[in-house]
């Protein structure tokens, strides 16, 4: 890991960062955020990522990076998922069950649809 | 001599580990008394004096301190530790009903431990999950949303 | 008439039927025929149970174990251990999920994040993350361009105000602490966040902690400080192990410990949890705790300024305070003083909890109105139901009625009106909220976390407590107002800390505002909101069908009735659990006061 000497590091390594965000972008990657803070988990995040990984690997999926992150603050829609396909905005899902999880894979994320009556708006 | 103590683990070997990890000097003390707490489940008397003697404090101080805080045991407790959020939010979004449930389905009051010591009830201070209130929290586990139908389900879950 | 022990309702909604729920009723009939069953095991047909997309779906009375996904050849295994052994099958049974809602709340225009600018949006554990969104780069600016003194003197100008709940001007508290020519000096960080429906702080540190890590490097070196103590309540482990990874990686990068990013500072630190003691959140207690002993509070003065840790001058700020920071640095002073009123500066993240249909986190400007963040933001009482008051401040904050809700949220106009910004917490309560219980249950919360080394406080609270309890236990007597009130001015005055300083706030608030109440309890022994268990009667009316769910769901067997006929409540034997009424399904149970 390399230590930050300078101001030119820190320029160095936001760089580099926002360059990966970009190619995984343009390559058509998916990125599948869960939000695991605790009232997430309170609410069942953890037995979503399940089900979001176990798909994943079942059904052979490629091309999808799954992240997880802190509290997203929309605290009553828990558990929450985010959806960026490419280059196309973000898509936040709530109350999401392992259940909806598969169902948001399999259409959104293979299929390419939003499913709109589970999206939370931004 | 070994003490009856969770999961069988030797206090006298749990304390040295935690004196050892943080180090025997008195402002460590919180950090070792939560190390065996963690691991034994509560802190046996036997592990008091231990910890006494290896860092050097009266062991009137050690039981001043531990029984200052909620988190440190010095009674042993059951195989799950239940902890209640008891506080405001939750209460006000259907804890009572929840609490209920609990008392129920346990038939102990806060701070007992069933007969058979597979559960103790406990309350706890706001875990900050409160949004998705009301909230019992099993051993490390956060359970929410919880209505009082799905009690029996949650105890069922651990043995 | 047959009684049964057990009644299995197997859901036959279309999207059930489709997955074979019929199958699955015909398998159970006929085992619970094999084994002798059939006379205590009642099967009958429902419809929706629950999602239906788990089905074919069970519910099991009177215990209310909800099984889904079954087939017909789980049943036997079903029927030997739930039915015959008593043993409820856990893998069969439906996890536990959010109860759905499709109702979305309305989107959040006004919030404005800037000490949540990152909370949802990186991922916590990794740092090249949080560089990409500028992470650090105030740090050295700060390191790179700026003496120790022109540090604090931009957050000076930028009027950021603590956010623990005090609102003492931060840059003050630096100032104090830079003159004092004692060493070595060290940092806090007040992670123990222990007002019940406050979890703002704990989100900033599962979801961001670099943020908070890099404001408190940039004020060690304003003060001149070697080391710091994120002090973390035991509650919230994930932010104790997210804050831990942060650590080892900004070690990693050269962030924190010798010589960071090569300009000669050192600063680094620890995280120290705390052991469930509510009182650890006022800063004296902190200290008491970081330092091994029993967090009980000391006089002021000497301020930990001058004298904290180890009797070395101390800086201790909030999370959000540090969290704020970094932005200051970056965006300048002028940028944060903008937003806010005149006295108040900047943003302040609050955490909306209670009866609000969209309970979680938000970041406002400072002056925003009660009424905009509970129903704009908030998204209004959930349930249609209507606004009572809401909860500001934490235990030692005050309820505010509907007469304030133009108020705005700033640390001037709520103290003015007998509440406190404190930490961010709102508890917004609806119709159905008894005001006597609320501030019974307040007291509570301080009279156990009350350390006990002022007997103003410790056994004050006590007595404020016993009356509350005989008052909503309707045993409430003439002159328990005034002797509420003649407690809580004592306590006030005399308590060191400000736990029994605010004690009885909640109290006082409620009296005032709402003290029609505490004398319908005392005098008409009434409940007006119809929540005190002793001062309420269930009742059945008489469009009560007979259906008999109820009886058999009564755990005291209070209900008795012929089927078909209006049933009857025992008000003896009443526990006023409230089953009753949740099960019933014609809405014929009534509560009255």
């Amino acid at each position: 890991m390399p230590a930050v000497k300078s101001l030119d590091d820190l320029k160095r390594i936001k760089a580099e960062s926002l360059e990966k965000r970009q190619i995984k972008a343009s390559a058509g990657q998916a990125q599948v955020t869960v939000a695991m803070g605790t009232c997430g988990i309170a609410a069942g995040a953890r037995d979503t990522m399940k089900a979001i990984l176990e798909t994943i690997e079942a059904d052979q999926l490629s091309g999808i990076v799954v992240t997880q992150t802190g509290c997203i603050g929309q605290c009553e829609h828990e558990p929450i998922v985010q959806v960026t396909l490419g280059e196309q905005p973000k898509v936040t899902y709530g109350k999401v069950t392992p259940e909806r999880a598969r169902q948001i894979l399999k259409e959104h994320v293979v299929g390419g649809q939003v499913v709109k009556n589970l999206v939370v708006p931004a | 001599m070994t003490v009856a103590v969770k999961n069988g683990k030797d206090a006298m070997q749990v304390v040295r580990t935690a004196v050892v990890h943080h180090g025997a000097t008195r402002d460590e003390l919180i950090p070792i008394l939560t190390d065996i707490n963690h691991e034994l489940g509560y802190i046996p008397h036997e592990a008091v004096d231990e910890v006494s003697r290896l860092i050097g404090m009266p062991k009137s101080q050690l039981y001043s301190v531990a029984s200052f805080y909620d988190m440190l045991s010095l009674k042993p407790r059951g195989r799950h530790v239940i902890k209640f959020c008891e506080n405001a939010p939750c209460h006000v979004v259907g804890g009572r009903q929840v609490w209920q449930a609990l008392h129920d389905a346990l038939h102990v009051k806060p701070g007992e431990t069933t007969p058979d010591g597979r559960f103790t009830l406990l309350t706890t201070s706001c875990i900050g999950v409160c949004a998705v209130g009301p909230v019992v929290v099993i051993d490390d586990d956060v359970h929410g949303n919880v209505e009082p139908e799905q009690v029996a389900e949650i105890l069922a879950r651990y043995e | 008439m047959k009684y049964f022990r057990s009644h299995v309702l197997v859901c036959i909604d279309p999207e059930c039927l489709s997955k074979g729920a019929h199958e699955v009723e015909d398998a159970l009939q006929d085992e619970l025929v094999a084994q002798g069953l059939i006379d205590e095991v009642q099967v009958l047909e429902t419809s929706r149970i629950g999602g239906c997309s788990n089905g074919p779906e069970l519910m099991v009375y009177p215990e209310g174990i909800h099984y889904v996904g079954l087939t017909a050849d789980d049943v036997p295994y079903l029927v030997e251990e739930h039915f015959l052994k008593g043993r409820p099958v856990k893998k069969f049974m439906e996890q536990i999920t959010v109860v759905t809602d499709e109702e979305l709340g309305p989107p959040k225009p006004k919030e404005v994040r800037v000490v949540l600018r990152n909370c949802g949006q990186i991922d916590p554990n990794n740092i090249e993350d949080y560089i990409a969104e500028d992470g650090y780069a105030a740090l050295a600016k700060v390191l790179g361009e700026m003496t120790p003194q022109a540090t604090i003197d931009e957050v000076t100008r930028s009027g950021l105000r603590g956010r623990g709940g005090a609102g003492f001007p931060a840059a003050r508290k630096w100032q104090l602490c830079r003159n004092v020519p004692d060493s070595p000096k060290y940092l806090t960080c007040n992670a123990d966040e222990g007002d019940p429906g406050a979890f703002m702080n704990r989100r900033v540190l599962e979801g961001d902690p670099h943020s908070v890590l890099e404001g408190m490097i940039i004020a060690a070196y304003a003060i001149g400080a070697s080391y710091g103590y994120v002090y973390c309540r035991a509650e919230y482990p994930l932010a104790v192990k997210t804050l831990n990874i942060a650590i080892q990686q900004a070690r990693d990068f050269g962030l924190l410990g010798e010589n960071i990013m090569g300009s000669g500072f050192s600063f680094d630190l620890e995280v120290r949890m705390g052991a469930g003691a509510f009182v650890c959140g006022e800063e004296t207690a902190l200290i008491a705790s970081i330092e091994g002993k029993r967090g009980e509070p000391k006089p002021r003065p000497p301020f930990p300024a001058v004298k904290g840790v180890w009797g070395k001058p101390t800086n201790n700020n909030n999370v959000e305070t540090y969290a704020n920071v970094p932005q200051i640095i970056l965006r300048g002073a002028d940028w944060f003083a903008s937003m806010g009123t005149e006295k108040s500066k900047g943003t302040k993240t609050f955490a909306i909890g209670g009866d609000v249909s969209n309970a979680g986190l938000i970041e406002v400007p400072i002056g925003m109105t009660i009424r905009e963040v509970v129903f704009d933001v908030g998204g209004g009482i959930k349930d249609g139901k209507e606004f009572k008051a809401v909860q500001i401040g934490g235990p030692m904050g005050g309820c505010l009625t509907a007469e304030h809700l133009d108020l705005p949220i700033d640390y001037e106009s709520l103290t003015k009106a007998g509440a406190m910004m404190g930490s961010g917490g709102l508890v917004v309560m609806d119709d159905e909220t008894c005001m006597v219980d609320i501030a019974r249950f307040f007291m509570e919360f301080t009279q156990d976390e009350s350390c006990g080394k002022c007997t103003p406080c410790r056994v004050g609270t006590k007595r404020m407590l016993e009356i509350l309890e005989r008052i909503c236990g309707g045993e409430g007597q003439d002159g328990d107002i005034e002797r509420l009130e003649l407690l809580s001015a004592q306590i006030m005055k005399t308590s060191l800390c400000g736990l029994g300083q605010g004690a009885p706030q909640p109290v006082i608030s409620t009296l005032k505002h709402f003290r029609h109440e505490y004398e319908a309890h005392i005098y008409e022994k009434r409940c007006p909101a119809k929540v005190c268990r002793p001062l309420i009667h269930y009742t059945i009316l008489d469009n009560c069908t007979g259906c008999m769910v109820c009886a058999r769901n009564c755990p005291v067997e209070a209900i008795s009735g012929q089927r078909r006929s209006v049933h009857v409540i025992d008000p003896n034997v009443c526990i006023k659990c409230g089953i009753c009424m949740q099960v019933c399904n014609f809405n014929a149970v009534e509560v009255t006061s």
